[in-house]
């Protein structure tokens, strides 16, 4: 039983104090692939995701994983954080923190269990950091402490995984590790939505593409998406005006949305 | 930091506590010095985010003025029965050890009320963190993930918030209200400089306290000065001392 | 009411040796901590106040008396060190900003208190009066405290006006001023110093403990007040001043009554004040603001809701029907309350005409009435070119948004999509 949808964004804003950073966004994305988002800096990339996972909550609209709220999908969704945002200083070894990705809200208090264990060797093996399991995280490279991110999440067993940029920073082996796993993962039916800088590698990395500037810009194939016109719309400047529209909201701290309803 | 401003801070909440019961053993001072922990970070969350004032700034204005304060109210209560006084307030009672005595069976004494209550409170404190370890470990490193997990960070955020302000209220009779800041934070960062395991940050940590606390006494003693700035010092040199071998043990190792 | 007259009339000359006093402290901490404030280092000031007292101790010790040259250099000493140590602990280890500071801050206070209750035991005769550095007693202020502090007020007016620009740049961008050449370090560790000396000539009366209100209210409220840098130092200057003095009054005439906690409750009261009822950052400003945005949404979508019952009727060219009220709630779920009187507004406006119970678009509603229309279809229009984004969703976009829209953007959109008049499709 493979569902067609995994993530439904219905018609989705998020406002950061007063400017909406996502602006009525709409999408529903394929199950079981590899899929990218892109677009400029400061386009809502990092926002959309921290609102799929519920860290933020929408202005309006709403998120829907498989279909359900994602506060009972929390078993089958994994998030990957921008690596810069922990303190690598923490106190902790590579094994410490591959093991919180089989923390639950309900286990906290409980002692890890020996399948938990098992699936955080599996999970740190997979990354290829075994060596490394007991080595204090603020002595791994930039590419290792990815990757260590990476094992925490794969310690979840989730069917969906969301990842903040993660191939920034990252030494070229680490990059095609994380390549061959994300394939892997595909063939397992796991779905992966993934923030994505280079636009060189998007059509070689992925199956499907959210454009998106504020606005959704495209979405689709990559070959759908990576058309002049979607980019120029994207990247080109063209959209100026829906930037001067959100000044102008911030400024005039105007409400994005009205109470009442037009019939 | 915030246990800083939540040291100053639960200074009103005790006075008031203390104008209410009239002596300083009562549960009730814990309750009005948590109280005011409490309304003390909702100020600096008030003032961080909606009067979008810097975080650093929101913290020193609304600790100064509770502290403001709390002061106010011990120079104007003065007169009365009240002997709170400032240089209490500020560097503990053990200097003069006047602490209230625990005799049981009319003349048996088996010491000051303040030890009961920091035992108390220090056995709460580590059952707590056994018990929530894993918690309290999770929201310290990665707390957008404990979310993503479903994992309810504010309760965690407000029970660790809870014991810095239990730790501190207990503190504050024998230490003062300044130097338990350094018991809260010199130990543990000198640990850090050190230790790479949290479990292993914890013990050093409190290795180093103790430590701190058994030669200041001594030496406080011998010079005929104030126990907890002894303590306090002691820790604060043996920070320095740590600081410096482990840069040197740093430059040693980049040379070989 | 008598004593205020005594107060202000300087009856007893050492209240007047207070009074410049505490103008020449609180002016000098609030112009430094303006770009202590700026430059987000607002807690380095609590370090450093809490360091003073080990130095002043040591000044003491070394006088043998309370000489104030004596203290004011340990008490610098100190101070400067303190902010060193801060620095060296953050470059050289894993500790953090604000664990650094209260590594500082406690190790160098326990210090003071080591050596206070060191001079307090060896009986010396002259120590009364130190304490006096833990809580602040602005009555002790005497003529030559007066003619040092209001050195320091000059250096520091002095330094900050030769160095304007500098201070500026370092605040804004410390980057950028290297980039273009300035010696970052040089200008960082001249604001250092005179950070300490303003916290160093206000110990006295405002104490450890809170001194570093001082630094860090007086700005955070200016803040509000202003966004140009040298009004915020002269805003500062006047809240700080004006606090100082009101707490020296209290304390003056409440014997007894330490003067730093006074003159900390006035600030804060006037942050306070200041982030109610400041002109653009103010509680109440945006509360207006937010009505006043409330209510040109109303009108609009009234103006425009007359225009969508003469486009179901299929005239559009005259917008000259009589209207009751409840035709328009025909048209959209308005607020009956709001509605009436949103009406009642539009007449005053000019905009609306009652005849009767009824009401009708004077020719100025009707011109304004097509413009709120042509800017939500333009504003779709532009969706469906740039966004993808449904038919079925377009609509509920573009609500809200056509009543920001701009004389200045609404000219943009025409010349982009290359349409004039009201686009026909509605969604």
């Amino acid at each position: 039983m493979k569902e067609q949808c995994s993530i439904e964004v219905h018609n989705l804003t998020t406002t950061y104090g007063n400017t909406p950073v996502l602006w009525d966004v709409d999408f529903e994305l394929p199950s079981g692939q590899i899929i990218g988002i892109i677009g400029p800096n400061g386009s809502g990339k990092t926002t959309l995701l921290k609102t799929i996972m519920g860290l933020l909550s929408p202005a309006s609209g709403y998120v829907k994983i498989f279909d359900k709220n994602i506060d009972q999908m929390r078993e089958r969704i994994a998030y990957v954080p921008q690596r810069e945002s922990v303190d690598w200083d923490f106190p902790a070894s590579v094994f410490d923190v591959v093991k919180m990705g089989r923390y639950r809200s309900n286990n906290l208090f409980r002692r890890s269990t020996k399948t938990d264990l098992a699936i955080v060797e599996e999970s740190i093996e997979k990354v290829g950091l075994s060596d490394f399991r007991n080595r204090q995280i603020s002595q791994l490279s930039g590419g290792q402490q990815q990757r260590v991110f990476i094992a925490r999440a794969l310690a979840q067993k989730a069917d969906i995984y969301l990842m903040d940029e993660p191939f920034v920073g990252v030494d070229a082996a680490t990059e095609n590790a994380i390549l061959s796993l994300l394939q892997e993962m595909k063939k397992d039916g796991k779905t992966v939505l993934m923030i994505h800088h280079d636009l060189q590698t998007v059509s070689d990395y992925f199956d499907y593409l959210v454009l998106l500037n504020t606005r959704l810009i495209a979405k689709g194939t990559p070959q759908e998406v990576l058309t002049e016109e979607n980019l120029s719309n994207a990247y080109g400047g063209q959209l100026t005006l829906l930037a001067k529209v959100a000044n102008l909201i911030k400024e005039n701290e105007f409400p994005i949305r009205e109470r009442d309803v037009d019939l | 930091m915030v246990g800083d401003a939540i040291s100053h801070a639960v200074l009103p909440g005790i006075v008031v506590a203390y104008f209410f019961s009239g002596d300083k053993t009562s549960g009730l001072l814990l309750f009005g010095a948590t109280l005011t922990g409490v309304i003390a970070s909702a100020i600096i969350d008030f003032l961080s985010r909606k009067a979008k004032i810097q975080g650093d700034a929101s913290i020193g204005i609304t600790y100064t003025l509770l502290f403001a304060l709390g002061m106010i109210m011990i120079a104007s209560g003065g007169g009365n029965n009240v002997d709170l006084d400032m240089n209490c307030v500020l560097y503990g009672d053990i200097a003069t050890i006047n602490l209230d005595k625990v005799i049981v069976d009319g003349n048996l004494y088996i010491g000051p009320y303040a030890f009961y209550v920091e035992l108390v409170a220090f056995f709460i404190i580590l059952i707590v963190l056994l018990v929530g370890f894993k918690g309290f470990k999770l929201i310290s490193f990665n707390e957008d993930f404990a979310k993503s997990l479903g994992i309810n960070t504010g309760i965690w955020h407000y029970l660790m918030m809870g014991l810095v302000a239990l730790t501190t209220v207990v503190g504050f009779e024998v230490v003062g209200a300044v130097l338990v800041v350094g018991f809260l934070i010199i130990p543990p960062a000198t640990a850090q400089l050190i230790v790479n395991q949290l479990k292993n940050m914890l013990i050093v940590a409190v290795a180093f306290g103790v430590g701190a606390v058994i030669i200041g006494f001594y030496v406080a003693s011998w010079f005929n000065v104030s126990y907890t700035g002894g303590m306090i010092l002691v820790a604060g040199i043996n920070f320095f001392i740590v600081l410096f071998l482990s840069n040197f043990s740093k430059k040693l190792k980049l040379k070989a | 009411m008598e004593t205020f007259l005594d107060f202000i009339s300087f009856k007893d000359p050492n209240v007047f040796y207070v009074v410049i006093g505490i103008f020449c402290i609180c002016s000098s901490s609030a112009l430094i901590g303006t770009f202590a404030y700026l430059r987000k280092r607002a807690l380095i000031g609590d370090a450093i106040a809490h360091a003073l007292l080990p130095g002043i101790c040591l000044g003491f010790l070394v006088a043998g008396e309370k000489n104030i040259i004596y203290l004011f250099a340990g008490a610098f000493l100190t101070g400067w060190l303190s902010t060193f140590l801060v620095d060296f602990i953050v470059n050289r280890s894993k500790v953090k900003q604000d664990a650094a500071i209260g590594i500082v801050l406690s190790s160098f206070f326990a210090l003071g208190i080591v050596l206070l209750t060191y001079i307090q035991n060896s009986g010396t005769t002259e120590q009364g009066g130190l304490n006096s550095f833990l809580f602040g007693q602005a009555a002790a202020i005497n003529k030559s405290e007066v003619s040092l502090f209001a050195g320091i007020l000059v250096i520091v007016v002095l330094i900050i006006i030769v160095f304007y620009r500098q201070f500026l740049i370092v605040s804004f961008n410390p980057d950028f001023a290297k980039s273009i050449g300035l010696k970052v370090k040089t200008i960082e560790f001249l604001l250092t110093s005179l950070t300490v000396l303003a916290i160093a000539s206000g110990i006295q009366a405002l104490g450890v403990v809170l001194m570093s209100a001082l630094i860090i209210t007086p700005a955070a409220a200016a803040r509000f007040w202003t966004n140009n840098l040298l009004k915020m130092l002269l805003i500062a200057v006047g809240f700080s001043v004006l606090s100082g003095w009101v707490g020296t009054y209290i304390s003056y005439v409440n014997f007894g009554m330490p003067t730093g906690p006074w003159v900390v409750l006035v600030l804060s009261i006037i942050t306070l004040l200041s982030f109610v009822f400041s002109v653009n950052h103010g509680i109440l400003a945006r509360f207006l603001k937010a009505r006043k945005n409330r209510r040109k949404i109303l009108h609009e979508n009234i103006l425009k809701a007359l225009y969508q019952l003469h486009e179901r009727e299929g005239n559009t060219n005259e917008l000259n029907r009589r209207f009751s009220p409840r035709e328009l709630l025909s048209i959209r779920l308005f607020d009956t309350r709001n509605l009436q009187n949103g009406i009642q507004r539009l007449k005053k406006q000019s905009l609306l005409k009652q005849e009767g119970g009824l009401y009708f678009l004077t020719s100025q509603g009707a011109k304004e009435s097509k413009r709120i229309v042509r800017l939500h279809r333009l504003w779709e229009q532009y969706l469906l070119k740039r966004t993808q984004i449904d038919a079925y969703h377009v609509h509920s976009g573009a609500e809200a948004i056509e009543h920001i829209l701009s004389p200045e953007i609404e000219k943009e959109l025409i010349r982009e999509l290359g349409i004039s008049g009201i686009p026909e499709e509605d969604f």
